[in-house]
């Protein structure tokens, strides 16, 4: 990869760290209602996969989704005056932090039922093949999707038809407070996507690098051949489930050691290890995705709620 | 004009509106090769193709939701349940997702769908495959609910509900398929939303829709003969529901009933009650009735499948309790814990 593209990734995960970190602050004040499942932890897997993505192929996430939208290119005041429930919010406030939408650039939602997305990525992969299209669609979901109907039906679907979808695991080790292990008979993810005759991997969700190498991997298989993958990443949440989780069911010493496996310290460290970026440089870069951060929330702040009128739009087309 | 079935009719308005848009395709089970469980996708493979007329595995979930996602990016797949019952498995997608989209997008999704779903009783079937689910549907803000009583109504509002850019459920009615009525064989639509004077009258209104509306027709011939003109007023939308006709029609006959197939508890009878009587509640000369299946599971046996079902008695012993005669109409709800049977020893 070239140094500007790096640099970009770095620039993308610092991003997301800093905006959930904030958005975290502002839901203590009060200003964010609802639920808020932040991403801190996991920024390697949503940079890095959808980095290998080109502008026109589709993106569909689950409920932690805020990295996922802003790793797409949406810009953060747009997703922080959703979590504001303002009117310029990106699903105009009617949508909040479970349910980001960008179709302009083909982020396909922001969806709050565990395993609800995935019928539709292989839907939308059935459209792209339906008119000899060449896009896929990355279709990301955690490791408690796994154990749902939905998954099964996708992956059969997706693999009987031949369809574009690459299948996302991020497994951060816990559905909500239940462990992998207490969830799913085979605690292998990747394992249960195999008898699907689909080919599968599972990479280390927490080096962007690796996840890159094996998104650009899966990305052009899928789109070369037309056919299906799967990719667990092994990654873990540095906050709990929610924000209000009081986080009782793991270790302190547990968390610790996963926190020494920050996927940003460690990009960090590559960068300036192989000369590819000055401590100064990157510092800039913090600095500027901070101001960005302050941009965002003042953008929040000062928007207006959405009239009274709002509530009776979109209900139908 | 051509005579044909009501599935003909429908299958008529599949083809003239494949053929009219490439967007449109159909999935679902047994679609293509097996031409559809009620042969109403039958010839469409033949016509159409396998990449337009999609058999799938048992997986309505997964069904229900590859048309919402292929509809989301602008394609307009015509969904087949092969019956209502089943589409239960499909309840998340079609409630959470397909309903949803569009609002907590913000308006920048469209779900151009139809799902199309066979309901109903009367072929001794059993519980899990006799329901009428309507009132489920009819319950979601965000999605619309069409029910077709005749071969044109069929294809018109097909028509319609597949050039709409909402979620539309389409339901049908199992014992309906094989019936038969005057179909143009050009291009029309009928608006979604619009109910349909069947039958004009001046005594009574009985609203009515699916396979009821034959069933009123049948029980107003038999009333006229005694002096009473009931109006029938065919549904045809469940959502959106035109509660001006039916505000019109009371306003003129002071008198309504309510005939339906589902169950009573929160059916589409208790909806039109309660609409009325916001609309019209000053109009009416004697309480509005229903006339539904008894409130139990469908049991198999004839004798008691046909006890549970409305039929032309029930509806004529309803009218002349509304029309203050000796009423002999009576349905039991609220059925606590179930009476202590008599066992045949």
């Amino acid at each position: 990869m070239h140094k500007a593209e790096l640099l970009d990734i770095y620039r993308r995960m610092t991003l997301i760290r800093a905006f959930e970190e904030k958005a975290g602050e502002k839901y203590k004040e009060g200003k964010i209602g609802g639920f808020l499942h932040l991403y801190i932890g996991q920024e390697a897997v949503a940079v890095g996969f959808i980095s290998a993505l080109r502008d026109d192929d589709y993106v569909i996430g689950a409920y932690r989704e805020h990295g996922q939208i802003i790793a797409r290119g949406t810009e953060p005041k747009y997703v922080m005056a959703e979590l504001f429930g303002k009117s310029t919010g990106i699903s105009g406030g009617k949508g909040g932090s479970m349910h980001m939408f960008d179709v302009s650039r083909k982020f396909m939602g922001g969806h709050g039922i565990v395993g609800g997305g995935m019928p539709l990525a292989v839907g939308m992969a059935f459209a792209i093949k339906y008119r000899d299209g060449d896009q896929v669609v990355m279709c990301f979901f955690g490791d408690g999707a796994v154990n749902e109907g939905s998954f099964h039906e996708s992956l059969n679907l997706a693999s009987l038809w031949r369809l574009p979808v690459i299948f996302v695991c991020e497994n951060n080790l816990y559905g909500m407070g239940t462990a992998v292990d207490r969830a799913s008979a085979v605690p292998e993810i990747f394992k249960r996507a195999q008898c699907y005759a689909m080919d599968v991997e599972s990479v280390d969700g927490m080096d962007v690098l690796a996840v890159r190498e094996a998104a650009d991997r899966a990305v052009r298989i899928a789109r070369r051949n037309r056919e299906p993958r799967f990719i667990e990443a092994i990654t873990y949440r540095f906050r709990g489930h929610s924000i209000t989780d009081p986080d009782s069911y793991r270790t302190k010493e547990e968390i610790e050691e996963w926190e020494k496996r920050d996927p940003i310290p460690r990009l960090r460290k590559y960068l300036i290890e192989n000369e590819l970026a000055a401590d100064e440089e990157l510092d800039k870069i913090n600095e500027e995705t901070a101001a960005e951060i302050e941009d965002a929330v003042r953008f929040a702040e000062e928007s207006p709620e959405p009239p009274d009128e709002a509530l009776y739009w979109d209900v139908y087309a | 004009m051509a005579v044909m079935m009501y599935r003909q009719a429908l299958n008529m308005a599949l083809k003239e509106e494949m053929r009219r848009d490439p967007n449109v395709f159909i999935i679902g089970e047994e679609v293509a090769k097996y031409q559809g469980a009620y042969r109403v996708t039958e010839g469409l493979l033949e016509e159409f193709g396998e990449g337009r007329v999609i058999d799938t595995p048992i997986s309505e979930e997964a069904i229900a939701g590859a048309g919402i996602g292929a509809a989301m990016v602008g394609l307009r797949p015509v969904v087949e349940m092969m019956t209502v019952n089943f589409a239960l498995l499909a309840l998340d997608q079609i409630v959470n997702h397909a309903a949803k989209l569009r609002y907590m997008s913000g308006g920048q999704i469209r779900v151009p769908m139809v799902i199309r779903a066979p309901q109903g009783a009367g072929m001794q079937l059993g519980a899990q495959h006799s329901q009428n689910l309507e009132s489920w549907f009819m319950h979601v803000p965000g999605l619309k609910v069409v029910a077709a009583a005749t071969p044109y109504d069929a294809k018109g509002l097909l028509k319609s509900a597949i050039r709409d850019d909402n979620p539309v459920i389409f339901l049908e009615h199992e014992m309906l398929y094989p019936t038969k009525g005057e179909v143009p064989e050009e291009d029309y639509l009928i608006s979604l939303g619009k109910a349909d004077v069947k039958r004009e009258g001046r005594d009574i209104t009985i609203i009515c829709y699916l396979r009821m509306v034959t069933v009123a027709l049948n029980a107003a011939e038999k009333l006229a003969a005694e002096g009473i003109e009931a109006e029938i007023i065919d549904l045809r939308s469940l959502k959106p529901m035109d509660i001006e006709t039916i505000t019109e029609s009371v306003k003129k006959t002071h008198r309504a009933i309510v005939v339906e197939e589902d169950w009573p508890t929160c059916g589409t009878g208790a909806e039109v009650m309660a609409r009325l009587q916001e609309t019209a509640f000053d109009y009416f000369d004697a309480p509005i009735m229903r006339v539904t299946s008894e409130d139990v599971p469908m049991p198999y046996s004839k004798n008691l499948e046909r006890s549970a079902l409305p039929d032309e008695q029930k509806v004529i012993d309803a009218v002349h309790c509304v029309m203050g005669y000796e009423c002999r109409y009576s349905r039991r709800t609220n059925i606590g814990s179930t009476p202590d049977r008599q066992r045949q020893e």
